[in-house]
């Protein structure tokens, strides 16, 4: 086992995030104060609460949730994708480590940003909105388990995409509107019927459900769901991913 | 050098056919010997990078197997990319990391415990330890090649590869480089590297590979080779331009050039009887003049023009 080899990539991957850490940190700080002025202060004063919760602070989780899934999925991809670009990749491919010390050191960075991120703005949501978080150890694993499981979902995009345009297609075309669409700023109850029950093949709908449960103690869909529906999620990837490396796909003609 | 010893790396049958179809590796047998600097001689494209690229791991090859040192580099690939350390021909680093951030990763992802002392000698003999703390795209193009080597050197590799070390370094660099792989040699490390310049297998290579359109068609030492198929060449300036060989020389391997100006005779160095001072007698029973001989070998470039064949 070659942990060091994976321990030299998690470090390189953080270093490089915290060389830039003012813009990492301002960058999330800004738009969450952003947010919940215009949503939390401005509208949501007009609006009634939701399940029981002022609106502003029923938007925390889903608002958190949508950067940690936006941030992961960049994060990881850009990851593994700036060596294939750049050719530095030939190291880590001549290089004694295996498929799951790469993950851990790509997957593991992008994930821990993930997870600062998250817990940044949730502090910086404290300042605007006095919310309560219920289940704290829940909290911290829905944050945790979605960072990695997305980070995955990124560092599959990273290898897949054969550009940089490409690398943004999948944010952009498919994570953005999930996210919008998965209950992030509503309940999923505020649907009419059908669109209910077609919100509900949604992935993120449980990940924002879940996380919200954790604050709240109340959700759309069965927490038990939630996790099952994360934990599915991340398997399916860290599966893609081992084929990945194990046909090298991308990587070795 | 030539005595025998176990190979440190061998390839058996090795061969390469992309997806798209291109054979780019005909099955290929090749052993390295332990602490020898072996040249893989050819054109571009003739498949010296996909087979460099199939023992370090980068591409999977389609048929045969590759031992390094005693493991195999796909059942035991984690000791065998452990023996082996990379430099390849395009210059890919992170831009924006330190030299020494990038060699101390490089050294930690192939899993050996930190040396500091190991890394600043190693920055040291590259002339690299003053700029340890600058930023890789500051630096030069010599440089970058360097700090390559560098990468490749971090985690001690018993075999180097060096894919095109000189390619695009001026003539006074690429002096340098054969100067630094000598060095490296001699501290034991054994060097395999490509090049498409002769002048740098001739200067280096204690065995030359010559390798064309995906075959490897001929290994042998440096010096035999150039032996063997080194003719010699005795060039006479004329006096005055001669408009045809005389009849008395007839019984020479003589050639006419330069618009009669000069006399070319080719002649086998290893031979008992060379001819020169049969023809200096024919020449002078002629009545021809000559203002100045000189002899010459077979340069390696000749050797491999001639296997490869001109145009191919």
């Amino acid at each position: 086992m070659n942990l060091r080899g994976a321990r030299a990539i998690y470090t390189f991957e953080l270093s490089r995030w915290f060389r830039t850490l003012t813009q990492s940190i301002m960058a999330p700080v800004i738009s969450t104060s952003l947010y919940f002025v215009v949503f939390g202060s401005a509208i949501g004063s007009r609006m009634s609460s939701v399940d029981g919760v002022s609106y502003a602070a029923f938007i925390v989780p889903g608002l958190i949730m949508l950067s940690l899934l936006t941030e992961s999925v960049s994060n990881a991809s850009f990851g593994i994708h700036m060596p294939k670009w750049s050719g530095t990749i030939y190291e880590l491919l001549s290089a004694p480590v295996s498929w799951w010390e790469a993950v851990a050191g790509y997957v593991g960075a992008a994930a821990t940003k993930s997870v600062l991120l998250g817990l940044i703005m949730l502090a910086t949501a404290r300042i605007f909105v006095p919310y309560h978080i219920a289940h704290p150890a829940m909290m911290a694993a829905f944050l945790v388990l979605t960072a990695i499981s997305f980070s995955l979902f990124g560092f599959i995009i990273g290898v897949w995409a054969d550009g940089w345009e490409r690398l943004q297609i999948v944010p952009t075309l498919i994570i953005t509107p999930l996210t919008f669409l998965g209950g992030s700023f509503y309940s999923v109850a505020m649907l009419p019927p059908l669109w209910r029950h077609i919100t509900l093949f949604n992935p993120v709908v449980y990940l924002v459900s879940g996380f919200r449960w954790s604050f709240y103690a109340h959700a759309d869909v069965p927490v038990g769901l939630s996790l099952a529906a994360t934990a599915g999620f991340m398997i399916a990837c860290l599966i893609v991913v081992w084929r990945i490396f194990a046909t090298g796909y991308k990587l070795k003609p | 050098m030539s005595k025998v010893a176990p190979p440190i790396l061998s390839a058996r049958g090795v061969a390469k056919t992309y997806a798209s179809g291109v054979v780019a590796l005909s099955p290929t047998d090749l052993e390295i010997r332990a602490g020898e600097i072996f040249a893989l001689l050819g054109p571009n494209g003739a498949g010296k990078t996909t087979l460099i690229s199939i023992i370090c791991g980068l591409v999977n090859a389609s048929a045969g197997t590759v031992t390094v040192g005693e493991f195999d580099n796909v059942r035991d690939w984690r000791a065998a990319r452990g023996l082996i350390g990379l430099a390849p021909q395009e210059i890919a680093t992170d831009a924006f990391e330190s030299v020494w951030a990038t060699v101390t990763f490089s050294r930690g992802l192939f899993g050996k415990p930190r040396d500091d002392a190991y890394l600043r000698r190693l920055l040291e003999d590259l002339s690299l330890w003053d700029k340890k703390s600058a930023k890789i795209m500051a630096l030069s193009g010599g440089m970058k090649r360097r700090v390559m080597i560098a990468k490749a050197l971090a985690h001690e590799p018993r075999i180097l590869f060096l894919d095109e070390p000189t390619a695009g370094v001026d003539v006074e660099l690429r002096r340098d480089m054969w100067a630094l792989v000598r060095r490296l040699r001699d501290s034991g490390v054994t060097i395999i590297l490509t090049t498409h310049y002769i002048e740098e297998a001739e200067e280096m290579a204690d065995r030359v590979g010559v390798i064309n359109k995906g075959r490897l068609i001929l290994v042998e030492d440096k010096a035999v080779l150039m032996e063997k198929m080194g003719k010699r060449q005795l060039t006479i300036q004329l006096q005055a331009p001669l408009r045809a060989l005389p009849d008395d020389l007839a019984g020479y391997r003589l050639e006419l050039a330069n618009e009669g100006h000069q006399l070319i005779y080719s002649f086998d160095a290893k031979g008992d009887e060379t001819g020169i001072a049969g023809l200096m007698r024919g020449l002078h029973a002629a009545g021809l003049d000559f203002k100045d001989i000189q002899t010459s070998q077979n340069s390696l470039e000749d050797i491999f023009v001639g296997l490869v064949g001109v145009g191919a």
